[in-house]
């Protein structure tokens, strides 16, 4: 067993299992129902941080399920691009989906250049240089003059999107992140499904077999790391505007580690594992808060019960009892 | 809606008619660090300081029916934020008591506004809170750091500690506080010889104390906050600096650092509080009952000013009948405060509550007649002097009046 | 006076010191990573918190039992070292066929799970230790007051380092040790007991971060997030040295502590995140690290 591989739910790679259109559309439409008619029955604000969690694992599920990368510092991602979105709504006073799109861009780059450093070694060194860069970038947050320190940026403008629609009232944002948690979540689908998706699980399978077949294994790996940053970037730039405010939880190392759990618990390499993980970790959040210091104990011992008795994840397994790829 | 209204317009109708007074039910959020570095100087004791008040004040019998919930808010705005915002939009939560940290203060602070409820933040020390973020939403009770920083530098100055080192904690914070200290300590003819930035939060600061030994300043200023200031205090020991002849000058420190600090490390630092459990038979009678909710430990001036702000909003809301937000708040600023920890006040029209400071000196190990009898009171720092002048904050509403 | 670029080199001396005192640390620590990296082939997130709980130990032993800073010397790492045998046996062995990332991501969940009992039962201000009489007080060197308890830091941590060097390079426990990280088969077959061995060098890796965190007691504050700060610095410690060899990590543990120290002279804004830099640099000129085989 080569050092960069990460096993993944045997249903998934099941011999015959092709992606099925027909389960992939019934659940897509399920998806979006549940997302159209949640608002009306749950508080829209917690809703809308679910979304971008989910959308946050989903990035790091690309990298980390199908790319056989585990990075531990997507933290820097997530919330580098929060903090230029939060900028640009509020000095810049640009629109919120310019302020969006700046966040993502910035992500994008950073993730570039991270990618390059990490992408030269594998496994357990790479986890370790994704941290310790993302806790640079944590330093960096703290101590210059823009984030605001401590404080974060606060009280960021929603702004009025495409200049017509204001985004005030709860509603009306959700359904806009909805929209782009959505589209992100599609893009990451098609990527999956797409050639270049398949060449990726080759090389986490076998990395010097997709070498001998001429595949340049670290291009590939070098483009999903970016795409996972931007994505995750998009999540985070979605989420300042959604709180109204950038600040250094969304850095620290300790969402990296949240991230991977939600990823974990929902099932690593499934299509729809880290949605349902970040449901399940930020729905624990919500209403173990008052368990105050408990929280991080429960959400250790969920970490190695998933590591122990359960790597396959809630969708893993559910994926291994219908015998679909999901 | 229409019902909701209708029904509550009968329960007035009948609370009316059968009872002389009205009855009104609020509801208190005590909002603080419970887990982290501040749980100590505010977390549940802040809980039992607003219970204390509405035992005192009688809420029941005075047709208050007060009910009090909390959460932690572990440091971090966002989830400091997120908290307010489901309490007042969907727990119905009139006040949010507390809420140290001040990153986490100015979010609840702009929240409170947006919602227009009450903030009476004790724990907190930003002086943007009635400078410039002010808001007419927010009362700051006990503290900030300009009245730290005043009381502190002026004091020492005056006693000869005329030239002056920072250590300062490398963020936002850290350069307000210490931007603060230097400003009184030059007015009051003192000289700042250099500071040193530490990283923040940093665990080694024998560097950094090293330098600020060998700068010869007769006042070593530590602009920095909880675990940091402990640590530099501890070391500061082990270095021989105050030994050495140097003053430790403690820009933010509370009651509770310095039991943690314990005496032997703590001895010789001066510090400004507002507040003191062993000041007179009222503090010392109200503490007593404090500290016999609360595990033993003697109250900080946060959980004071918990039990104060509280107080004060409860006679707001007697003398209405009414929690309606902007006549309590009104009421608030309009009436002086009095009650036994702080004896009397105001609320000045940018949300400053301001009082007497003190300053304090820790005792050295052998003054000490047991636990938690820490402080030599030095100085009285009047009302008038000790918090920024109103004008100097850049506070709108001070513009408009 | 004489100065080096415009410090006075007193000052200098002094901080270069006292860099040596911090790299002390950063060595025993990442000496630990590196031999549990070694035979186990994972990275110890628990590490951190199993130092916090070397310093919690010595301070429990003190308040409950009245053991003093000596005993707990020796007793702190075999609990906590005791501790990790038992983790070892009950759950990392679980996951001896399993990619070596769930390694880190249950050592990760361990960390929490650590961290956040000391947090409940301790809260987070930090308990008193006080430095042991014998060592308290110090000397003037001329350039700088040198506590006595620091200078004992570096001796003993140096001490330590230099033992398991010599037990590991020299010693036949040493060589089963090096034979089982190279092929863990092949040693058991000359009927060695390889699972015995890997739990009881998990257990010391433990225990000599358990002595780190015991030597820190007296000078920080005995707090329950003393180690996560800490960790993943001394990650990146181990990144630049490599983990090829035991003496590259104690010597790149020393040596940043002393390019720490100097940042703090020089740009003290920066000497939280000097190591990360250097590290950047190291990647680019060396991927696998200045001691590290390529992999």
């Amino acid at each position: 067993m080569s050092a960069h591989d990460v096993a993944v739910p045997a249903a998934v790679e099941g011999d015959g299992a092709r992606p099925s259109g027909r389960t992939y559309g019934v659940l897509l439409a399920v998806l979006v129902g549940v997302i159209l008619v949640a608002p009306y029955f749950l508080y829209p604000v917690f809703l809308m941080k679910v979304l971008c969690f989910a959308l946050f694992a989903s990035a790091l599920n690309l990298l980390l399920g199908y790319g056989g990368l585990l990075s531990f510092g997507h933290a820097a991602f997530f919330g580098f691009a929060s903090y230029i979105s939060a900028h640009a709504a509020k000095v810049w006073g640009l629109p919120p989906e310019l302020a969006i799109l700046s966040g993502t861009a910035a992500a994008t780059v950073l993730g570039a250049v991270f990618g390059a450093l990490a992408i030269r070694r594998q496994g357990i060194y790479f986890a370790m240089i994704t941290l310790a860069l993302a806790q640079l970038i944590y330093f960096v947050s703290l101590q210059s003059e823009f984030t605001g320190g401590e404080d974060g940026i606060q009280s960021v403008p929603r702004g009025v999107l495409f200049g017509v629609l204001p985004l005030t009232d709860d509603r009306t944002l959700y359904y806009v992140v909805a929209t782009i948690f959505l589209a992100g979540f599609l893009l990451i689908f098609r990527i999956i499904h797409s050639p270049f998706g398949q060449v990726l699980r080759a090389i986490r399978d076998n990395e010097p077999r997709a070498i001998s077949l001429g595949y340049r294994t670290v291009q590939y790996k070098l483009a999903t790391f970016v795409i996972s940053a931007g994505i995750a970037g998009l999540a985070g730039a979605t989420k300042a505007l959604v709180f109204q405010l950038a600040s250094l939880t969304d850095v620290h190392w300790s969402m990296s580690g949240e991230v991977v759990l939600m990823t974990l618990v929902g099932g690593m390499g499934t299509i729809f594992g880290p949605a349902v993980g970040a449901i399940v970790v930020v729905s624990m959040q919500n209403y173990l808060a008052t368990l105050g210091a408990w929280v991080p104990i429960v959400q250790g011992i969920v970490f190695v019960v998933c590591v122990l008795l359960f790597r396959e994840g809630i969708i893993g397994v559910l994926s291994r009892w219908t015998k679909r790829p999901l | 809606m229409g019902i909701r209204t209708w029904l509550l317009a009968t329960t007035f109708a009948i609370g009316a008619m059968g009872a002389a007074e009205a009855q009104v039910a609020v509801k208190l959020g005590v909002l603080n660090d419970r887990s982290g570095v501040y749980a100590d100087l505010s977390g549940e004791g802040s809980v039992v300081a607003a219970q204390l008040a509405v035992e005192d004040f009688k809420a029941k019998e005075k047709g208050i029916d007060v009910s009090i919930i909390s959460a932690d808010h572990q440091n971090k705005p966002d989830i400091g934020s997120n908290i307010a915002r489901q309490w007042y939009d969907r727990d119905g939560v009139d006040v949010i008591l507390d809420v140290p940290t001040s990153s986490v203060a100015l979010a609840v602070s702009q929240i409170t506004r947006e919602k227009n409820k009450i903030l009476i933040n004790s724990g907190a020390g930003a002086t943007d809170l009635t400078g410039k973020q002010c808001s007419p939403n927010t009362i700051h009770w006990t503290y900030d750091t300009y009245a730290l920083g005043y009381g502190t530098g002026t004091a020492l100055v005056k006693r000869g500690g005329d030239t002056w080192f920072f250590l300062t904690a490398d963020y936002a914070f850290g350069h307000a506080l210490e931007r603060d200290t230097a400003e009184v300590v030059k007015k009051a003819g003192g000289k700042v010889l250099g500071q040193v930035r530490h990283p923040f939060p940093g665990s080694d600061f024998s560097s950094f104390l090293l330098q600020a030994q060998a700068s010869q300043a007769k006042v070593i200023g530590l602009a920095n906050a909880g675990g940091d200031t402990i640590n530099a205090i501890k070391q500061a020991s082990e270095f021989g600096i105050v030994a050495g002849g140097q003053t430790l000058a403690g820009l933010l420190v509370f009651l509770s650092d310095v039991h943690a600090l314990g005496l032997e490390a703590a001895q010789g630092l001066v510090l400004t509080e507002a507040f003191y459990w062993d000041q007179n038979d009222g503090t010392r009678a109200w503490s007593e009952r404090f500290a016999a909710r609360h595990g033993g430990s003697k109250p900080t001036m946060v959980h004071a000013g918990v039990y104060a702000g509280t107080l004060h909003y409860l006679k707001a809301v007697e003398a209405l009948k009414s929690k309606d937000t902007k006549a309590v708040l009104e009421w608030m600023r309009a009436n002086p405060s009095e009650d036994p920890l702080f004896g009397k006040g105001e609320i000045r029209v940018d949300g400053r509550h301001v009082h007497d400071m003190y300053l304090f000196e820790v005792k050295k190990p052998s003054e000490s007649k047991g636990p938690w009898d820490y402080y030599n009171q030095l100085s009285v720092i009047p009302a008038a002097e000790a918090f920024r002048p109103l004008d100097a904050g850049g506070c709108e509403l001070v513009k408009k009046s | 006076m004489s100065e080096l670029l415009g410090v006075p080199s007193q000052v200098l001396f002094g901080q270069l010191l006292l860099g040596l005192i911090n790299g002390s640390f950063y060595a025993v620590l990442s000496l630990g990573l590196a031999i549990i990296f070694g035979l186990l082939n994972i990275i110890n997130f628990a590490h951190g918190a199993q130092y916090m709980m070397g310093a919690f130990v010595a301070w429990m032993l003190l308040q409950y039992a009245g053991v003093g800073y000596w005993w707990a010397l020796l007793a702190a790492p075999v609990v906590v070292g005791i501790t990790g045998v038992v983790i070892e046996r009950l759950l990392l062995a679980r996951l001896r066929n399993a990619d070596h990332l769930y390694g880190l991501l249950l050592t990760f969940g361990l960390a929490l799970i650590i961290q956040g009992i000391f947090r409940n039962e301790y809260g987070v201000s930090g308990l008193p230790y006080g430095i042991p009489p014998e060592l308290a007080g110090g000397r003037n060197l001329g350039f700088m007051f040198l506590p006595n308890y620091r200078a004992w830091v570096v001796l003993a941590s140096l001490t330590l380092c230099l033992a398991t060097w010599f037990v590991i390079e020299r010693t036949r426990l040493g060589a089963y040790l090096r034979a089982a990280t190279e092929n863990p088969t092949l040693v058991q077959a000359f009927g060695i007991n390889v699972p015995l061995l890997v739990t009881l060098t998990y257990g010391f890796g433990v225990a000599l971060a358990a002595f780190a965190g015991v030597l820190a007691a007296p000078i920080y504050s005995v707090n329950p997030n003393m180690g996560a700060d800490m960790i993943i610095v001394v990650f990146a410690v181990v990144v630049i040295g490599g983990m090829g060899s035991i003496l590259g990590s104690i010597v790149t543990g020393f040596a940043l502590g002393i390019v720490e120290g100097l940042t703090k002279v020089f740009y003290p804004e920066a000497s939280s995140t000097v190591i990360f830099v250097i590290m950047i640099l190291v990647l680019l000129v060396k991927p696998a690290g200045l001691f590290g085989r390529a992999a």
